[in-house]
C-alpha cells in the first residue's frame, strides 16, 4: 500500500491517504462467506477499471475448517496477490494468530473483537482495531441473523475504510442475492450500511486509490476456471465428459449448466475412463469435444488418450493441476503433472500441451487448443492449476461476435477417403465424420492398432515406422507456426528466469523489484510446453544463467519437470531449477531469495544478481 | 425419425436418416457390406452375427453412412473391421462410452456395439451397468464364449465353475457373471438372450433390439471352436441340444419374471426377457435442452455468452 501523498487535515479531522494498491486478507472459516466478500470487492475493481488479482485457501474438508481470501487492488499493474497484506481482517483467533505473519509490518489488523483476545506483544508492530463485528452485524439485522451478514458488514467496514464505490457495491450485493427472497437483498444492504457507518474514520486514517491509467473498454470478472469453460463455449465446444474431482470440478459444472442454453451437453459420467471415452466418442462423431479432470483422473485417462493419438482424432484435455501424487493435496497448487501431460500414456504418443498464465489466457487457450486439436486431429492437454482456476481477475471483454465459432461437421459427401494417408501435407488428413457419404463405398475404421493408409490393421514393420513419423511429423508442422515468447525485460543480462503456467504474475514481479534494486534480470514464459517453440536457445543464449522457476519437485538431478524437457532439448548446463513443493503459489521474495542462493551456490557473490 | 431429431441434443445439420417407408431403394447387399476378410477361426460363431447383422442393414435398408459399429478389444471386437461402413475399434472395456458419446450427440445415426465376455462384463463391468442405468439409445451385442479367446484361453466372467483354462489349470473356482441378470437389476431396458446357432432368431432378436428406443441389450451364445468347444451344445438341436423360447405366456415388462427367467439353468431360455419403455438419456437431455433454448430463443450463439458476459462485469 504505497502512500504517494498523505492529506492530514488540521484539528484532528480524519485523514485520508492517497495509495495506488492494497492487499487485503480476509480469514476466517470456510462457512462465513469469506469468498463472497472477495468477490464482491474482485468484481468492483473489475468495473471501476482497476486491476485485481485474488488467492484462496479453502479447507480440504466439506464443511468448516480456516480459509482466507486475499485480494490485491491496484490501478497500475497487478501481476500477483502479493506477498504481504496491507490490512488482515481476522474473524476468529486462529485467524488473527495464524495470518498476523503475513500482514506487513505497521500494516492494520482489523479484528472482531467479540472473538478476537489482542496479543499486547503484536501491538507493537500492527496497528490493532477490534471492531465487535458479529454483534453489530446481528444488532443490525435482527436477532435471528446469527452469524449471518457478519461477511457483508465486514464488507461495509472495507468499503469506509478504502472510500470504495458505494453505489456500485450496492448494485453488486442486489445482483448476488436477487432473485431469492426480497428480504435477504435488504437484510444484505442492511448489513452493509451498518458497516459502512462505523465510525472507524475515528480509529484509524482512511484510504483512497489514486485514478489509475484506466484500462479502456469494460472489463469482466471471472476466476480461471471460468474462464475456461465460456472459452470453450465460445470456441464452439457443444458436448463433454466428466467426473467431479476438485478443483477441476467448477468447469464441469459450468459446462453442465451453460451448454444446454447452447443445444450442447455434458455428461457427467461413471468414471474419469467413461469420460474421457465419451468425450473421444463425440468428437469422432464431428465436433471437438472436452474432458478434463484433475492429477489422479488424469492417471485414469492416459490409455484411451493414446487411442486419440492413435487413432488421429481430436480431443481437449483440462488438466487442473493439483499437490500429487495419488490423492496428495487436492486444495493446493502445484505443477508436477506436466510429464504426464507430455510423456503419460505408453507408446510413443506425441501430444500438445498447453499452459495458461493468467485468467484472461485460460479463456483464449480453450479457443486455441480446440483450434489445434481440429486442425491436427490431436489431443490436446491444457494444462491449469488450482491457482488459476480459484483466483479472481478482471480482463478487457472479449469481442464475443467476432471470436464465436461455429465447428459443426461438414457431412458433404466425398468421393473417396484414405483416413491415414502417407503423403498428406504435413501428415494432416483432414476428417470425414460418420453420417458421411463416401462414393467409393469404401469407409474408414478409426483404430488403436497400428494401421495403413486405409485404417486396416498391419503390423507391418515399414507402415509402423512411417506411421509413428506421421504422426511426429503433423506435431512438428504446428511447432513451425508456434510463436516465439517474448523476453520480459532486457534480451540480455545475466540472469533469465524461465516459467509456464499460473506463475507468471510473481516472476514477473520479482524481475520488476529485482531491476528496480539495480540487478540484471529478465524472465520468459513459455506457454507452449509440447511442442516448445523453436529459438529458445538464442534467448537462452543472452544470460549467463537460466533458472526455471516451477511448483514442482527437484528430482534427482536438481531441476524440476520443465527444466529436465528444456535440458534434454538443449543439452544446456545452464538451465538450471528453482523449486517448491509447498502447496502454495510462490511469494516474489521467495523467488529473489532463491535466485540469491542459487548464484551464491555457483561461487559467485550475491549482489551479481 | 423426424421426431428423432428434433429430440436431438445438440443441433446436428444432417438430413433425416430413415429411408422414406415403401421407397423402391433396395438394402445393401453382403457385397456392398462386407469389408476386410474376417480373422476368426473357421467355425467361430462370430461369423453367423456378421452375417446376420448384414441382413439387418440390408432388410431395413440402411445405407453406409446411416450407422457405426464400435467394438472394444478381443475376438469379436474385430467386427467393425469386416463391416463396410464408418466404425472404431476403441481400446478395452470401453466400447460403450465411446458409442454413448456418438450416440448422445449425433441422433441421426444408428449406433451399435459389439463386444464378447470380458469387453463386457469384466473390464467393461462398470460402464455396462451405467449405460443400461441411464438408458442411452443404442444396441449393444454381446458374443459371448464363455472364455478369452484373443489371449488364447483363459477364465472369463462367464467361464462355468471348474472351466480348465491357462489361468485356472485345475478348473475355474470364481462363480460366472449371469449376464442377464445383470442387465435387468442395472435397468436395462430390452433384454433379450439368442445364440449364434439358430440364424433366424439373431435376426430376429437384431431387429427387435433396433427398434426399441433405449439401452438394448442382447446376449448371443457365440462358440468358440479354438478354446472351449462344444460350451453350447446344450442350446443346439443339432448337436443333441434344447433351443427353448421363452414361455408365450411370459410378460416381457414383468420385472420379476424375468429376473427368474434368467435364473433358469442352462441351456436357459432364448428370447426377449425384458422389454419396457422408459424415457432415454437422450430424450431427456434434449428436453432440458428445450426448456433452456426456449429462453434464449432469437439469440445467436455469441449474444447468449454476452448476456453471460454482461453479468460478470
Amino acid at each position: 500500500m504505497s502512500d504517494t501523498m498523505t492529506a492530514a487535515s488540521p484539528g484532528g479531522a480524519p485523514k485520508v491517504s492517497r495509495i495506488n494498491e492494497a492487499v487485503i486478507r480476509i480469514a476466517g472459516n470456510s462457512q462465513d462467506g469469506i469468498q463472497a466478500i472477495g468477490g464482491f470487492l474482485a468484481r468492483l475493481a473489475g468495473r471501476s477499471e482497476q486491476e485485481v488479482m485474488t488467492f484462496m485457501t479453502i479447507p480440504p474438508t466439506i464443511s468448516g475448517g480456516p480459509s482466507i481470501f486475499q485480494v490485491r487492488i491496484g490501478s497500475g499493474e497487478v501481476l500477483s496477490a502479493g506477498d504481504e497484506a496491507d490490512v488482515l481482517l481476522a474473524l476468529y483467533q486462529h485467524s488473527y494468530e495464524d495470518h498476523i505473519g503475513s500482514l506487513k509490518r505497521g500494516g492494520i489488523v482489523l479484528f472482531d473483537a467479540d472473538h478476537v483476545e489482542p496479543n499486547p506483544e503484536w501491538q507493537k508492530d500492527y496497528r490493532h482495531v477490534g471492531i465487535p463485528i458479529s454483534t453489530l452485524a446481528v444488532e443490525a439485522i435482527g436477532g435471528t441473523a446469527k452469524d449471518k451478514g457478519k461477511n457483508i458488514y465486514a464488507l461495509g467496514l472495507i468499503a469506509r475504510t478504502f472510500d470504495l464505490n458505494v453505489p456500485k457495491l450496492e448494485k453488486l450485493i442486489a445482483e448476488r442475492f436477487g432473485g431469492k427472497d426480497e428480504s435477504i437483498v435488504k437484510n444484505a444492504l442492511v448489513a452493509f450500511h451498518a458497516g459502512y457507518s462505523y465510525d472507524i474514520g475515528n480509529l484509524l486514517e482512511t484510504f483512497k486509490f489514486t485514478e489509475g491509467p484506466g484500462k479502456g473498454g469494460h472489463q469482466v470478472v471471472m476466476n480461471g476456471n471460468e474462464a475456461l469453460g465460456y472459452g470453450f463455449i465460445a470456441a464452439g465446444v457443444r458436448f463433454g465428459a466428466g467426473y467431479p474431482i476438485t478443483p477441476w470440478t467448477d468447469v464441469m459444472e459450468l459446462l453442465r449448466r451453460e451448454l444446454p442454453k447452447y443445444g450442447g451437453s455434458f455428461i457427467q459420467c461413471e468414471d474419469e475412463i467413461a469420460s474421457i471415452s465419451m468425450a473421444v466418442g463425440a468428437s469422432y462423431a464431428g465436433r471437438v469435444a472436452v474432458t478434463g479432470s484433475s492429477g489422479p483422473g488424469i492417471s485414469l485417462k492416459s490409455e484411451a488418450l493414446g487411442w486419440a493419438v492413435m487413432a488421429e482424432v481430436p480431443l481437449v484435455i483440462v488438466d487442473v493441476q493439483r499437490g500429487g501424487p495419488s490423492t496428495g493435496l487436492p486444495t493446493s497448487v502445484e505443477q508436477s503433472d506436466l510429464n504426464i501431460a507430455r510423456f503419460g500414456s505408453h507408446g510413443d504418443s506425441p501430444r500438445v500441451v498447453l499452459a495458461p498464465a493468467n485468467v484472461e489466457d485460460c479463456f483464449y487457450i480453450a479457443i486455441e487448443a480446440v483450434n489445434i486439436a481440429r486442425k491436427y486431429n490431436v489431443p490436446v492437454f491444457i494444462l491449469s492449476d488450482q491457482a488459476i482456476a480459484t483466483r479472481i481477475e478482471a480482463f478487457r471483454e472479449p469481442d464475443l461476435e467476432k471470436i464465436c465459432q461455429d465447428i459443426s461437421p461438414d457431412l458433404t459427401t466425398v468421393p473417396d477417403f484414405t483416413p491415414y494417408d502417407l503423403s498428406a501435407p504435413d501428415g494432416v488428413v483432414p476428417r470425414v465424420v460418420p453420417g458421411t457419404r463416401i462414393a467409393s463405398g469404401k469407409y474408414p475404421v478409426a483404430t488403436g492398432l497400428e494401421h495403413d493408409e486405409a485404417g486396416h490393421p498391419t503390423a507391418a514393420p515399414k507402415m509402423h515406422q512411417a506411421m509413428v513419423a506421421k504422426r511426429r511429423k503433423k506435431l512438428l508442422a504446428l511447432q513451425a507456426t508456434v510463436p516465439v515468447p517474448k523476453v520480459y525485460g532486457p534480451p540480455e543480462g545475466n540472469v533469465l528466469l524461465v516459467g509456464w503456467g499460473s506463475t507468471q504474475g510473481p516472476i514477473r514481479e520479482a524481475v520488476d523489484r529485482a531491476r528496480a534494486a539495480g540487478d540484471s534480470i529478465s524472465s520468459l514464459h513459455i506457454k507452449h510446453l509440447s511442442p516448445l517453440p523453436h529459438g529458445l536457445d538464442n534467448i537462452f543464449s543472452g544470460f549467463h544463467h537460466v533458472f526455471v522457476v516451477e511448483m514442482n519437485d527437484e528430482g534427482f538431478y536438481g531441476y524440476g519437470q520443465l527444466a529436465g524437457m528444456l535440458r534434454a532439448r538443449y543439452c544446456d548446463p545452464r538451465i538450471r531449477g528453482i523449486n517448491k513443493t509447498d502447496g502454495l503459489t510462490w511469494k516474489v521474495k521467495e523467488i529473489l531469495a532463491a535466485v540469491k542462493m542459487k548464484l551464491s551456490s555457483n561461487g559467485q557473490a550475491a549482489k551479481t544478481v | 425419425m423426424s421426431e428423432m431429431i428434433a429430440e436431438s441434443p445438440v443441433r446436428v445439420d444432417v438430413p433425416a436418416m430413415a429411408p422414406v417407408p415403401g421407397s423402391e431403394r433396395k438394402g445393401l447387399t453382403k457385397k456392398e457390406l462386407a469389408a476386410d476378410h474376417p480373422t476368426w477361426c473357421p467355425g467361430c460363431g462370430d461369423f453367423s452375427v456378421l452375417a446376420l447383422y448384414f441382413k439387418l442393414i440390408e432388410k431395413r435398408k440402411l445405407t453406409h453412412e446411416q450407422f457405426v459399429s464400435i467394438a472394444g478389444i478381443g475376438c469379436s471386437s474385430r467386427f467393425p473391421y469386416f463391416v463396410q461402413a464408418h466404425g472404431v475399434h476403441f481400446i478395452h472395456g470401453r466400447a460403450l462410452p465411446f458409442a454413448s458419446g456418438i450416440s448422445l450427440s449425433r441422433p441421426d445415426l444408428h449406433v451399435f456395439a459389439f463386444g464378447g465376455d470380458g469387453d463386457a462384463y469384466s473390464i467393461g463391468g462398470n460402464h455396462f451397468s451405467h449405460t443400461a442405468r441411464k438408458n442411452v439409445k443404442l444396441t449393444y451385442v454381446v458374443m459371448d464364449n464363455w472364455v478369452y479367446g484373443l489371449t488364447k484361453k483363459q477364465t472369463s466372467p462367464t467361464s462355468p465353475l471348474g472351466f480348465k483354462s491357462k489361468t485356472d489349470p485345475w478348473g475355474a473356482v470364481d462363480y460366472p457373471i449371469n449376464p442377464m441378470k445383470q442387465a435387468i437389476a442395472a435397468g436395462a431396458t430390452f433384454v433379450a438372450r439368442t445364440t449364434s446357432t439358430n440364424p433366424n432368431h439373431v435376426l430376429a432378436m437384431m431387429e427387435a433390439a433396433m427398434d426399441h428406443d433405449g439401452f438394448s441389450f442382447i446376449e448371443c451364445l457365440s462358440e468358440c471352436v479354438e478354446f472351449y468347444e462344444g460350451a453350447f451344445d446344450a442350446a443346439n438341436p443339432r448337436k443333441g441340444g434344447m433351443f427353448k423360447e421363452i414361455p408365450k405366456d411370459h410378460d416381457a415388462t414383468d420385472e420379476t419374471a424375468a429376473y427368474q427367467l434368467a435364473g433358469t439353468d442352462f441351456p436357459g431360455y432364448f428370447g426377449i426377457f425384458y422389454n419396457i419403455n422408459k424415457p432415454t438419456k437422450n430424450a431427456k437431455e434434449a428436453e432440458i435442452n428445450r426448456g433452456m433454448m426456449e429462453k434464449v430463443k432469437g439469440l445467436k450463439d455469441w449474444q447468449i455468452l454476452q448476456k453471460t458476459f454482461d453479468r460478470l462485469k
